[in-house]
């Protein structure tokens, strides 16, 4: 399905797709990008994207963004993500970028945006602490004004990428006799201030994506808050609200439904009632896709002209992470008793996997994307989301 | 239909628990995962000791007679501790198919030393293509005197790199997937011409590829049985593996449940929000039914009922969606702590999904038990 594309547009889609071809790195193209690539190897795709001006397409021309239109954006989107690129650190430029230029003040935006674009500098996000995942009002993690720094302590989780990570901006309670919402401040801390520690959390697939990350009297000058004190909370909103954009994941899914139906023909003989049944399974989840893909495409000709779609994006991530999960499942269940190999992380030269290649990454995918549902606001929080600001209950 | 288990029964259950309880925390499974070997040979001799391994054997073969109904108990709770040690593999499966197909003096020689806890078995029968049609095997077998010679591949062998001895299926006579080809051999683990490539399993066991280039193999059962003897073997294996998962299901349920009244968001509990409630009663649901289903097959399979295969595919079939739905909940009320290594729900969640993939996933069993209908 596409959107019906002016003749520049459609110029600009071809743009982009044979930049994509011609630049995408090789050594990019592992078997699971998000756990196989160096800190460094990770850079590559973004650093071509920066040199070409291409690097972040949701800011504004002033700050380094290259002034395209919703439908460009978009099309800049589908079609990355439908050739299974890399996406940049959204922590950096989809999430503190847009904070940084809206409500940062001018040395700010000067010290930070650059290296933003450039990569130099890589972000990671603490939001989640130990007792608050949904529930993010509930921040801990304090900072206590002490001349002209601030004395930081808590314990941040489930930071993703915190390892490689130069800085990290922090939601930090600066009130603590107000309102659970009203005493939070935004921070930008560097992550090689003393104090900081960073402590891996290995998940159920193996890998090593996310951190515990402590903090125990860190000294962050007070230039670092970002905007007044105790309005973080308008600016933690408004991050999460570009968290949820293109969650719908339509050329993901596309990518890994291709690639599922490939398996499926080379694993299950035609005559074999298995064969119907995946077949069935996948018809099923591509109409999924379809519908889902369509809507996206009616919301964003609606923004093209002006309609705010409002909760929508709760939509795009309640069914774009159930239908991945479907995939993930499929493609695990598709390889039969293959399904039963993990391979081991830290990746090693002479690890053996069994089976074809296709498979080797099909458990720590299946078992990765069960967090789906649960980060960026869990999939019930969406919902409660829909039943308040959509149907008003 | 509840049981109503005999004394000697409650006796093995709460001799299984206290030594589990005692001996096999979470902690010390998961040193024993993460060991060189990956299974505790200790453990093991232990669970000889106090007579596991000899619970389902017949007396005449040196057992305590406890059949299906003792392989259940133990099963259920092995599954409540995530026991990594090879005993559906060794007692089930082997010690199956040995005690209902081996001569007198295989019987003989191989039941003592797998009631002693001294040797360790593997069932080698899937292939590459064969998914899990028992029928589907390429590997052959020529005969060489008394003996014959085996050559070709297994795939996915769960617990071969610990395993003394192996069951093979391969081909006498036919074409792949003719199901009157088929036999079983025991083939000595140790032996050159046995390349044996392992890795690990995505529940923290281990288990190989193997690729046999004229090894010798010792026939089990008469030639051309291997399919029909797989089968019942199969049936007997799913009422363990059932059991396991059931019970990993009400650990599952019960940490669930004591989370979601501990867990606070939004300054009260998360127990108190109505749609997870609703959930939890679906996760209570369907561990009911799993476990109704599951005693129903073992208490038919102690009986030797007609048709036991059909309810043994539909029980595979019932339990796995039912695991599969606790295990995704659970994950899933316990936010991004149930994604961690750390805590044991993730591993529950993969012990639930291999079980899933054993002798085929609750899709491929639900086909077959339409099937056999349609044949009846």
């Amino acid at each position: 399905m596409e959107l019906a594309l002016s003749p520049e547009d459609a110029a600009f889609r071809d743009e982009v797709r044979a930049f994509i071809a011609e630049n995408y790195p090789k050594e990019m193209r592992v078997p699971n990008p998000e756990t196989d690539l160096t800190k460094e190897q990770s850079l590559l795709w973004h650093r071509i994207l920066y040199n070409k001006g291409w690097i972040a397409p949701l800011w504004p021309k002033e700050y380094g963004g290259p002034g395209w239109s919703i439908t460009r954006r978009f099309i800049f989107e589908q079609e990355t993500s439908r050739a299974g690129t890399l996406p940049p650190l959204a922590f950096s430029v989809t999430m503190v970028g847009p904070v940084i230029y809206t409500f940062g003040n001018d040395a700010q935006k000067q010290k930070f945006l650059p290296r933003i674009l450039s990569g130099e500098d890589w972000w990671c996000q603490g939001y989640s602490e130990p007792g608050s995942g949904s529930d993010l009002a509930t921040v801990r993690t304090k900072a206590v004004r002490d001349g002209d720094h601030y004395i930081v302590n808590g314990h941040k989780t489930w930071t993703t990428l915190a390892q490689h990570a130069d800085w990290i901006f922090c939601l930090v309670r600066t009130d603590p006799s107000a309102k659970p919402q009203a005493g939070i401040s935004f921070l930008l801390i560097d992550m090689k201030s003393p104090g900081v520690t960073v402590r891996p959390i290995i998940t159920i697939d193996g890998s090593h994506e996310v951190n515990d990350v402590f903090l125990e009297d860190v000294r962050v000058p007070v230039e670092n808050l970002i905007g007044e004190e105790n309005k973080g909370w308008t600016y933690a909103k408004f991050l999460l609200g570009n968290e949820r954009t293109s969650m719908a994941g339509i050329g993901r899914s596309t990518r890994y439904l291709d690639r599922l139906k490939k398996i499926v023909k080379a694993e299950i003989p035609a005559d074999d009632p298995a064969h119907f049944e995946f077949r069935k399974e996948i018809g099923r989840i591509e109409l999924d896709v379809l519908a889902l893909e369509a809507t996206e495409l009616r919301v964003i000709a609606q923004m093209a002209r002006g309609i705010d779609p409002g909760p929508a994006a709760s939509l795009f991530k309640i069914r774009g992470t159930e239908i991945f999960q479907g995939i993930t499942e499929l493609t695990h269940r598709a390889i039969g008793n293959y399904g039963l190999a993990l391979r081991e992380h830290p990746l090693s030269a002479n690890q053996f996997m069994p089976g074809p290649d296709y498979g080797h990454t099909a458990s720590e995918k299946y078992l990765n994307a069960r967090k789906l549902s649960i980060y960026g606001g869990s999939n019930e929080i969406q919902r409660n989301i829909i039943a308040k600001a959509v149907l008003g209950l | 239909m509840d049981i109503q288990f005999t004394e000697e029964q409650e006796l093995l259950r709460s001799s299984v628990q206290r030594m589990l309880r005692d001996q096999y925390s979470f902690e010390a499974r998961r040193k024993i995962v993460a060991s060189e070997d990956g299974w505790s040979r200790r453990q093991w001799g232990a669970f000889a000791e106090l007579g596991l391994l000899a619970a389902p054997f017949s007396e005449e073969s040196g057992g305590l007679g406890g059949g299906p109904l003792s392989t259940m108990i133990v099963a259920q709770e092995f599954g409540r501790h995530l026991v990594v040690e090879p005993y559906v593999e060794t007692v089930v499966l082997a010690g199956g198919l040995i005690e209902h197909a081996g001569t007198e003096e295989q019987k003989q020689a191989f039941i003592p030393s797998i009631i002693a806890g001294q040797k360790i078995w593997a069932l080698a029968w899937t292939e590459k293509g064969s998914r899990f049609d028992l029928a589907n095997v390429a590997t052959a077998a020529r005969r060489e005197g008394d003996d014959y010679m085996l050559r070709g591949e297994k795939t996915a062998v769960i617990a071969a790199p610990w395993a003394d001895y192996l069951i093979v299926s391969a081909r006498t006579k036919g074409k792949r997937d003719d199901r009157a080809g088929v036999s079983l051999f025991v083939v000595d683990a140790r032996v050159a011409n046995l390349d044996l490539r392992s890795f690990k399993t995505i529940d923290g066991r281990r288990a190989a590829e193997i690729t046999f280039r004229d090894v010798r193999g010792e026939l089990l059962g008469s030639e051309g049985a291997g399919v029909a003897l797989l089968e019942a073997c199969r049936d007997r294996a799913i009422g363990a593996l059932c059991a396991e998962a059931v019970g990993a299901m009400a650990e599952l349920n019960s940490a669930t449940l004591e989370y979601s009244k501990a867990r606070k968001q939004f300054g009260v509990t998360i127990g108190s929000f109505q749609v997870l409630q609703h959930r939890m009663v679906d996760m209570f649901i369907a561990h009911q039914e799993a476990l109704s289903l599951m005693q129903h097959l073992n208490l038919s399979l102690g009986v030797g009922e007609s048709g036991i295969s059909r309810l043994a595919s539909g029980a595979k079939s019932k339990v796995g969606y039912a695991g599969k739905f606790i295990a995704d909940q659970a994950v899933q009320l316990h936010g991004g702590m149930g994604m961690t290594d750390e805590l044991n729900v993730g591993h529950y969640f993969k012990r639930i999904s291999s079980i899933n993939i054993q002798f085929g996933d609750p899709a491929h069993h639900l086909l077959r038990y339409v099937q056999l209908d349609a044949a009846a």
